[in-house]
């Protein structure tokens, strides 16, 4: 399973090494990792998106990353109201008279043409990572260059936070 | 750069007073109550080394910085303190990797120091550069590179806070070299600001209240002590808490001493070395109470045939540990003599558990530890035997890894804590003599014993310098098996007796070489010189070197197989 989990971090020169450096030498794996300064430049935050087999393994990962002593805050988001966003952006090939056609295929999932060259053009999007796949899907057939993604960064939603009253959000 | 005449004139109190970075290390190493350094110079410590020189600070110069490291660790599990370390960078770093790791694994504080080369050299692969950071970071509690003087007080402060609070660790700073130089006022906070650090040490009321209740209701209880009860100092608690409810005790390696071993209810080490007492009873057991052990699988074996029955609880000072590698059903956050303290405080069991320890008991009776004795040749249990009774057991033993580790701990019983020093967690060779050393100095007036291998001894055996310089008394005894003899009855049980590389054709005269090193040696091979060489030995004032020869082909037993359970042991009775 899938689950997402947030950390905010002293925002030191090594410190995502810590962090991916414990993962690996526990053997979890790693979907995606974004990493960006908060409000306040001395922490940063991570969102990240791990693979495990069971709940326990969550809650394992969890209190390891809390042993670190630059991580201040872990919470796992997933099953909470949260906002997750992904951008992505795909090289496909288009020649000058498909450009119209992929403008408007673009059109339905607000996706952006950055650049157009000759033969290719640039799109970029954002939404969650289902959306992100639809679209790449379906630009499939243009035939893809390049893809880039920044993997999924996520924040709860300012409505109410989710009722349940998760165990895993903070272990000390 | 070199400390102008003017600014050493200048009263120490000046708050003015521009310090050099090493300056600032190793006041603040004094500020923490440091007694003692044990290291080794190099090119990007040489500034810190001036300093030592210049204020006459007690330091251990090793032969080796994994000698270094060992002694400092065996140091840290005597008192209690951090061992401190001071290497230089590059190979005088990564010779110190091995003891960090030990730490680690064993949860011992220590304070190490690396150098480093200068800051604008790091990242060129410059003479004697390894990047300490990242080699250490998966092997220390916390690891510091030092990136401005000002904030090297700070730092030390850190260290050592971060060293002994909470489960207790190895933590590294690394020292560019020019940082060393550079000068600047000394002051030492008070205050510490980790936010990102805050053990919890005092278990949460409810999660203690479950316990006892199900003490209550328990008709098998046993209590697990680990060296989470040694590390928070909380034998008398568990001594206390154990009588009072009349709970059989199991050891782990690490926790031996925690409890006295000649107790009545002290069913003996658990797990695959274990008594069979003790894995019985953690077999059978309905109810069983961990203090401060990781469940490490040494102990535990396969984890589907650990205490079947059990409803388990954990109470260990870092939540990691819990439900880690066996689910817990009451999960205890704590420093087990908090834990210790609160559960004294509530009620004891109401079931009768009679029959229970009587049961324990009698397989404590029926199924000892044993070996076949033999009209002349030494059996190395013989041989642990009889020290235990001619020091008796007022000592301090060392070992290092392998099957005479084994025989330590079985046959000889630490009866007080701090009086056992083993490499539990990694594993390591060498580690016993070395480790002997920093506990002979840490207790001057005990007797330290290092009972180590003939393949563990040659590891590090170049510290016997150290004796010789200081006359430490240590006694070290080797247990000659001609042998890696641990890993001879692997190959014996597990590998169709083929002894790849496992029988030593030749060995070096180790009375010669003790002799190299001015120290005095004694070499038995027969049963009858046996008790007259372990006196001479223990009376003997300074440090002495005993070989004892003993039979080559002796097993350790018993013996849970790979695989089985803890009620399926081998090797439980003579055959
Ligand atoms: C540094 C290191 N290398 C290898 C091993 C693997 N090992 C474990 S026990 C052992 C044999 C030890 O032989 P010896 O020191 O003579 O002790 P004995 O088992 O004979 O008592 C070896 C090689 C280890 N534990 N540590």
């Amino acid at each position: 399973m899938k689950r997402t989990i947030t950390v905010l971090v002293h925002n030191r020169s090594g410190v995502l090494n810590r962090i991916t450096g414990l993962f690996s030498r526990r053997q979890y794996n790693i979907d995606s990792i974004t990493v960006g300064v908060t409000e306040n430049p001395s922490i940063s935050r991570m969102t990240f998106v791990v693979v495990v087999d069971s709940m326990e393994n969550v809650e394992q990962v969890i209190k390891q990353l809390h042993k670190q002593i630059d991580v201040l805050k872990i919470k796992d988001i997933t099953d909470e109201a949260t906002v997750a966003r992904e951008l992505v952006l795909v090289r496909i090939m288009a020649t000058s008279v498909q450009r119209g056609e992929i403008a408007s295929l673009a059109e339905t999932f607000r996706a952006q043409a950055i650049d157009i060259g000759k033969e290719s053009m640039t799109l970029q999007v954002t939404g969650n990572t289902e959306k992100v796949e639809a679209f790449i899907e379906l630009v499939k057939p243009y035939g893809i260059q390049e893809v880039a993604r920044t993997g999924v960064t996520a924040i709860n939603r300012s409505a109410k936070m989710s009722t349940d009253t998760s165990r895993l959000t903070l272990i000390n | 750069m070199i400390h102008s005449k003017e600014t050493e004139k200048q009263p120490v109190n000046d708050k003015n007073r521009l310090c050099t970075g090493s300056e600032i290390l190793l006041k603040a190493l004094a500020s923490e109550g440091v007694e003692v350094i044990f290291g080794y110079p190099g090119g990007a410590i040489l500034p810190t080394y001036d300093e030592i020189y210049k204020l006459g600070m007690n330091h251990i110069l090793a032969r080796h910085e994994q000698g270094a490291i060992h002694a400092a660790e065996g140091y840290a599990r005597i008192t209690q303190k951090p061992g401190v370390c001071i290497v230089t960078s590059g190979p005088g770093a990564t010779n110190v990797v091995t003891g960090i790791a030990d730490a680690m694994m064993d949860s011992l504080p220590l304070v190490v120091i690396t150098g480093q080369v200068g800051t604008q050299l790091i990242g060129t692969d410059a003479f004697q550069e390894a990047d300490m950071l990242g080699i250490t970071m998966p092997i220390t509690k916390h690891n510091f590179q030092i990136r401005s003087v000002d904030e090297l007080a700070q730092t030390v402060k850190e260290a050592f806070h971060i060293a002994v609070t909470g489960r207790p660790g190895p933590v590294l700073i690394d020292l560019p070299k020019d940082i060393s130089q550079q000068v600047t006022t000394f002051r030492y906070e008070k205050k510490i600001h980790l936010p990102g650090y805050q053990p919890t040490t005092k278990p949460n009321k409810q999660q203690i209240r479950k316990v006892l209740e199900k003490l209550q209701t328990a008709k098998k209880p046993v209590l697990l002590a680990g060296a989470g009860v040694l590390h928070a100092q909380a034998s008398e608690e568990l001594i206390q808490f154990t009588e009072r409810n009349q709970l059989p005790l199991v050891n782990t390696l690490l926790g031996l001493g925690s409890y006295p071993g000649n107790n009545e209810l002290h069913l003996g080490m658990g797990g695959m070395h274990g008594t069979y007492a003790a894995n019985m009873a953690l077999h059978e057991t309905d109810f069983l109470i961990n203090i401060g052990s990781r469940f490490d699988d040494r102990l535990t074996g396969v984890l589907e045939h650990f205490a079947p029955y059990a409803t388990i609880a954990h109470i260990d000072i870092d939540p990691a540990e819990i439900g880690k590698n066996i689910y817990v059903d009451i999960p205890v956050v704590g420093d087990a003599k908090a834990a210790l303290t609160m559960l004294l405080q509530g009620k004891g069991p109401n079931a009768e558990h009679d029959d229970w320890r009587k049961q324990t008991q009698s397989w404590k009776r029926e199924y000892p530890l044993w070996f076949k004795r033999d009209k002349e040749v030494i059996k190395p249990q013989e041989l642990i035997q009889k020290l235990y009774e001619q020091t008796n057991g007022e000592a301090i033993v060392t070992t290092d890894v392998g099957q005479h580790q084994m025989w330590a701990a079985q046959f000889f019983a630490y009866n007080k804590p701090n009086r056992w020093v083993t490499s539990g967690g990694l594993g390591t060779m060498g580690f016993g003599f070395p480790a002997a050393i920093g506990a002979q100095i840490a207790e001057p007036e005990l007797p330290v014993l290092a009972i180590t291998g003939d393949a563990g001894f040659q590891m590090t055996l170049q510290e016997m310098s150290i004796l010789q310089e200081l006359q430490l008394p240590v006694k070290i005894i080797i247990v000659n098996n001609a042998s890696l003899g641990m890993v001879r009855q692997w190959q014996q049980l597990f590998h169709g007796e083929r002894y790849s590389h496992s029988l030593f054709p030749i060995q070096p005269d180790f009375s010669k070489l003790a002799d190299a090193y001015s120290i005095k040696a004694i070499k038995v091979e027969k049963l009858s010189e046996l008790d007259g060489a372990i006196e001479e030995t223990l009376s003997h004032a300074g440090p002495v070197l005993l070989e004892v020869c003993v039979a080559k082909e002796e097993n350790v037993y018993p013996m849970i197989c790979p695989g089985q359970g803890h009620h399926c042991m081998e090797g439980v009775k003579p055959s």
